[in-house]
C-alpha cells in the first residue's frame, strides 16, 4: 500500500517512519520484517524487494524457498547492495535445511573470493572454510 | 507477484492476513 505523509501522518507515527521514501515489508501477520529508508535506484530496489521476499520465506522457515530466492539475487544481481547479504543468508538457509556445517564453511570460502570487504564476509569468518 | 495498491492501513493488513500474502508499505512525501 502507499502512504503519503500529508494524507496519513498517523501511519508514519504508527510504523515509526522517520524518513521518506521508506518501504516496509510486512509478513502476512502484519509483522515488519524488512525496512528500507531512502531512495534506491530501480535495479537496487528490485533486488531489495527480492531480498525481502527471501527474508519472508526464511522467517517462515521455508528454507528451500529462502535458499532459492537468495540464490536468485546472487546470480541475477551480483553487484547489488544486497548481494553479499544474500550470499550469507543463502548459506544459512542451506544449513537450516541440511544441518550440515559444510554449508556454512562454503559461505566463508565464497567470501574469500567475493565481497571480501563486506560485513557479511566478516560475519562468516567464524565458519572457517 | 503483482502489487495491489491500497490506501487504508487496516484494510491492507486485514487483506494480507486473510490471503496469507506479504504487505509492502510505501511511505512517501513526494508531491502528486
Amino acid at each position: 500500500m502507499e502512504i503519503h505523509v500529508k494524507e496519513n501522518p498517523t501511519a508514519f507515527h504508527r510504523f515509526d517512519v522517520l524518513w521518506t521514501p521508506s518501504v516496509l515489508i510486512m509478513d502476512p501477520q502484519g509483522k515488519e520484517r524488512v525496512r528500507n529508508e531512502g531512495y534506491l535506484p530501480k535495479d537496487e530496489f528490485r533486488a531489495w524487494l527480492d531480498m525481502g521476499l527471501a527474508r519472508l520465506a526464511f522467517v517462515a522457515k521455508k528454507w528451500t524457498e529462502a535458499e532459492a530466492r537468495f540464490d536468485g539475487i546472487v546470480r541475477c544481481d551480483p553487484d547489488s547492495g544486497v548481494a553479499a547479504y544474500s550470499v550469507y543468508w543463502r548459506g544459512v538457509s542451506r544449513y537450516k535445511q541440511s544441518h550440515d556445517h559444510k554449508a556454512l564453511s562454503a559461505v566463508a570460502e565464497e567470501f574469500r573470493h567475493n565481497y571480501q570487504e563486506s560485513i557479511w564476509a566478516k560475519k562468516s569468518v567464524v565458519w572457517g572454510g | 507477484m503483482a502489487v495491489q495498491w491500497r490506501k487504508d492501513v487496516e484494510t491492507a493488513l486485514t487483506e494480507a492476513m486473510r490471503e496469507n500474502r506479504p504487505l509492502m508499505i510505501d511511505f512517501s512525501a513526494a508531491p502528486g
